[in-house]
């Protein structure tokens, strides 16, 4: 046994433990967007509330966050009280996903309407275009309508500090 | 006694693999073939470590719903692939193709075993001449 060779378990272990350690801080479930970089996917929807069309176009010229919720989600209403808060700061343009337009009037009826524009997506087209697994998830747009980051699950004031507003920042 | 065992089994199994029970039509047994196929390729966004044809997620059901239309439109499993993977990224195919990000996934296995391959030969090769040097 040569001198160095006594030493590869160790060196292995070590090697080893550094991926497990990386592994603990790591999130399985969090994945990159597909859509980085890329304008929002076109779309043709209606207003929630005035029934009217929405495009692309109709998006707001700054940055804004587009929160992708529905009624039947129970994070959503976690993140809600924040995204209200948020609300003052920067627009929010809801994504109702795959909902039922009562349901999700009666929600905003309860809890408060925080949006500044409801696309109203019942199959959730736009939803799969901007490749959403589940609700809620959000997206920082800036204001070219270019997409910058994906946040999936609850938005909260860590999630703000630490993702959104230095991003935000560098937009302005 | 082995027989009914196995009677047992195709059925245990066979209610397994009808986990998500939808109803779709397809033209021919090809286009069938192909949408099974896809189903094991594509990986559920949702749920870790399933198949989009074996899982219940909401998600799942959707997208097994475009593998459908896009079948039925004539889309080729490429672009279908294309499709999912621009908008849910690497992650929803279980047989990625080789390139540049990949190359590491798909050879690193080999590499490993050339390696270890080297290492033993040598060995070998080291213990024989000290074998031969001690029988000398």
């Amino acid at each position: 046994m040569s001198r160095w060779a006594v030493w590869a378990p160790l060196a292995i272990f070590s090697i080893l433990v550094g991926f497990f350690f990386k592994g603990l801080t790591l999130d399985p479930g969090a994945q990159p967007s597909a859509l980085i970089g890329k304008p929002v996917p076109p779309f043709q929807l209606t207003d929630l509330h005035t029934g009217k069309v929405l495009t692309r176009q109709t998006l707001p010229a700054r940055p804004f966050l587009l929160n992708v919720w529905a009624s039947w989600c129970i994070t959503c209403q976690v993140e809600h009280p924040y995204l209200t808060e948020l609300s003052d700061r920067l627009p929010i343009v809801g994504l109702n996903y795959k909902d039922s337009e009562t349901a999700a009037k009666n929600w905003l009826a309860k809890l408060g309407d925080p949006y500044a524009t409801q696309i109203f997506d019942p199959s959730g087209r736009l939803g799969l275009d901007l490749g959403v697994a589940g609700a809620p998830e959000t997206f920082l747009v800036d204001s070219s309508g270019v997409i910058q980051l994906r946040i999936q699950g609850e938005v909260n004031d860590r999630v703000y500090q630490r993702q959104i507003r230095p991003l935000l920042e560098t937009l302005k | 006694m082995i027989k009914t065992l196995l009677v047992k089994m195709v059925i245990i199994f066979s209610i397994a693999a009808s986990a998500s029970i939808e109803t779709y039509q397809f033209d021919s047994p090809q286009q069938e073939a192909r949408f099974r196929q896809l189903g094991f390729e594509l990986r559920c966004p949702k749920c870790q470590n399933q198949a989009i044809g074996d899982s219940d997620a909401e998600i799942s059901g959707d997208l097994r719903a475009v593998v459908y239309r896009m079948i039925k439109e004539g889309a080729t499993d490429g672009e279908i692939k294309e499709f999912m993977v621009a908008r849910y990224g690497r992650f929803v195919l279980y047989n990625p193709p080789l390139d540049q990000q990949t190359i590491v996934l798909w050879l690193g296995p080999v590499a490993i075993l050339i390696l270890g391959g080297v290492l033993v030969l040598l060995r070998i090769r080291r213990s024989t001449r000290a074998l031969d040097q001690r029988d000398s």
